[in-house]
């Protein structure tokens, strides 16, 4: 086991780095930056040279690269061009995403499996057709028309909840984003869950273990469920990475300042320190996620041995 | 596929807003089943995969009703005047978020333009992104991967590497970041960032079907006779690899259309002049109290593509996966 986590860190080196650089290189490709800091007019030629030369932005790219990786691992991502670190950007971006995030992944659990078991114990029948055929549609309605549909049904038509959040973005004003965040990845979950458990319901031990007497609610709980869930618990492992990533739109939509606000700030304004800053730990999360469900797999299911 | 952690991979995906995930995960048992084309098939002649999957097809009513509508679909990007007899850029402002009526049956948007005649006009948009981008993932994820997988070895490794590279970058961020600086308002800036980073996902499909077919004792058997390598990757490994490509790459072009669509709506997509549903849903998006019709029926439009194009990749799969017989 110690053996292999080695192996995948260090799997993970050339990954990071070059995502991390073709990040870097397309933020480059993006334009000058020095442009974006003098706003809408042609900067000063001499004025441009001092700020390039100040932000090392004379340097060539892979310099550039390495000068800031360097500063990465000692903990500085650098300023932002308005003057404010990029680490302080963070601390107040990602707390928000974080949370949104797991109003996400609970709706996932929550909803996503007991849907799932639901229909997988009863395939065929006319629940499981119509959860199958809303999952579909779920599946297909993009995530900002889900967004932007929800908004105006629950929050200005119905008023049940606020139409966008406020800048504490506290955990009862994300559960309309949650959920619109987790739409896609929900209907997944259950689609996952009900295959998994339709699958297993058919296998040797669960008939043994009804043979056995034993009653059905602990069949299901604790034979089928634990064992079915393992592919829908790396799943949604996975998701984290995706969820955060994928967030910019929903923190669009209902106007949340987190990770995909400061993006999307980022882009517009050029900022290409902030840009790669937050990508950089968004890959940093997407890769020490997927490493976590990998090690959750052997935990889960003791069949899979690693060396 | 002994590795365990593929499986966990494939269901990872991209986080191409989804669809591609499952079609992933799914395909991961489609690459083992191509191998026995003749499982199903019943007493009497023997048929081939193919024939088998259609003769499955044409008695279902899902891949039925989403073929229809991908045809219809098609017909009106090719001839939107036919259904659509206004231009779609001819707008009246006084007529600005006006409801239905008789000539517009979708009424007016915030320019003033026909939301009808656009709603026609923006599937040409769609249909056209989503299938030059699939076809360029298709064929550049195929052949890289193909390749790869048949010859293994350090470009294998180099190329496996580089997949993991592409699927850790979000791709709404990396289209935010690539399509921010484009001016052009043409259609090939969004497919070219869609085909850019699109092809790792087929080419982890193609690879690992290519490895499953090139072990089936028909290939070793021809190699034996002394077959060419082109001649046992065209003849005998292309045929039967390609059914989980085919899946994937159907579902893929759904998701596709939607991603220009989010594209779009961030406003790094498409940019006007062009129509597209994504622009205008977008451009609806604020007036949504006032004229919420302007961005339903667009909305509306691109679910159903969407959906057809996600039912007719299910259909096609399960008509393909003889485990599922």
């Amino acid at each position: 086991m110690g053996r292999y986590v080695v192996r995948r860190l260090l799997q993970m080196i050339p990954v990071f780095v070059g995502a991390t650089l073709l990040i870097f290189l397309m933020v480059n490709v993006m334009g000058d930056p020095i442009a974006g800091l003098c706003g809408e007019r042609e900067c000063d030629p001499a004025t441009a040279a001092q700020l390039r030369k100040e932000f090392g932005l004379d340097k060539p790219v892979w310099e550039q690269y390495l000068t800031y990786m360097g500063n990465v691992f000692t903990g500085d991502f650098g300023t932002a061009f308005n003057g404010q670190p990029v680490t302080e950007l963070m601390g107040s971006a990602f707390p928000v995403t974080i949370r949104l995030t797991v109003v996400a992944i609970v709706f996932e659990i929550v909803i996503g499996i007991t849907l799932g078991v639901l229909t997988g114990l009863r395939r065929g029948r006319p629940v499981d057709t119509t959860v199958l055929l809303v999952t579909l549609v779920v599946i297909s309605v993009p995530t900002f028309v889900t967004g932007l549909l929800l908004q105006l049904l629950l929050g200005v038509e119905w008023g049940w909840v606020r139409p966008s959040v406020s800048s504490e973005a506290r955990f009862d004003e994300l559960i309309l984003p949650g959920l619109v965040l987790a739409s896609v990845s929900l209907a997944y979950v259950t689609r996952l869950t009900r295959t998994s458990i339709a699958e297993n319901r058919r296998s040797d031990y669960v008939r043994t273990a009804v043979a056995k007497g034993l009653p059905r609610r602990r069949v299901i709980t604790r034979h089928l469920m634990r064992n079915s869930l393992i592919p829908v618990v790396t799943f949604i492992g996975t998701d984290i990475g995706a969820l955060m990533g994928g967030a910019i739109v929903t923190e669009r939509i209902f106007n949340i300042h987190g990770v995909g606000y400061q993006l999307y700030q980022g882009i517009l304004r050029q900022n290409t320190q902030t840009v790669v800053g937050f990508v950089t730990v968004l890959v940093l999360v997407f890769l020490l996620a997927n490493l976590l469900v990998d090690l959750l797999y052997a935990v889960l299911d003791p069949r899979i041995r690693y060396v | 596929m002994s590795d365990p952690r593929e499986p966990a991979r494939a269901i990872a995906g991209t986080g191409m807003g989804g669809a591609m995930d499952l079609a992933a995960s799914e395909a991961e048992t489609l690459e083992r089943a191509p191998g026995g084309p003749d499982g199903g098939a019943p007493t009497g002649k023997p048929r081939s995969l193919w024939s088998d999957a259609w003769h499955d097809l044409r008695r279902n009513p899902v891949f039925l009703v989403s073929a229809l509508v991908i045809l219809f679909l098609i017909f009106i990007s090719l001839w939107p005047s036919a259904i659509a007899s206004g231009s779609p850029l001819r707008c009246d402002l006084a007529k600005a978020q006006e409801g239905s009526q008789p000539g517009a049956p979708f009424g007016y948007d915030g320019q003033g333009c026909d939301v009808y005649t656009r709603t026609v006009y923006g599937a040409r948009t769609s249909v056209a992104v989503g299938v030059c981008a699939t076809l360029g993932v298709a064929v550049l994820g195929s052949v890289l991967g193909g390749l790869a997988g048949f010859f293994g070895g350090v470009w294998d490794s180099i190329l496996s590497r580089i997949t993991d590279i592409f699927f850790a970058i979000p791709v709404v961020l990396g289209g935010l970041v690539l399509l921010s600086v484009v001016t052009s308002s043409t259609i090939w800036p969004v497919i070219g960032f869609m085909v850019l980073l699109g092809w790792p996902q087929i080419s982890r499909i193609a690879r690992g079907a290519v490895i499953t077919a090139k072990q089936n004792d028909y290939v070793q058997a021809a190699r034996a006779l002394g077959a060419s390598n082109s001649r046992l990757l065209l003849r005998h490994i292309a045929p039967n690899a390609v059914a989980p490509v085919i899946v994937v790459a159907t579902i893929a072009l759904g998701t596709y259309i939607a991603l220009e669509a989010t594209l779009s709506y961030l406003g790094v997509g498409l940019k006007p002049p062009s129509v597209s549903w994504g622009i205008d849903i977008s451009a609806a998006s604020p007036y949504i109290r006032n004229a919420p019709h302007a961005l339903l029926w667009p909305s509306g439009a691109l679910a159903v593509t969407v959906l057809a194009f996600i039912m007719l990749g299910d259909a096609v799969r399960d008509a393909l996966d003889p485990r599922l017989r």
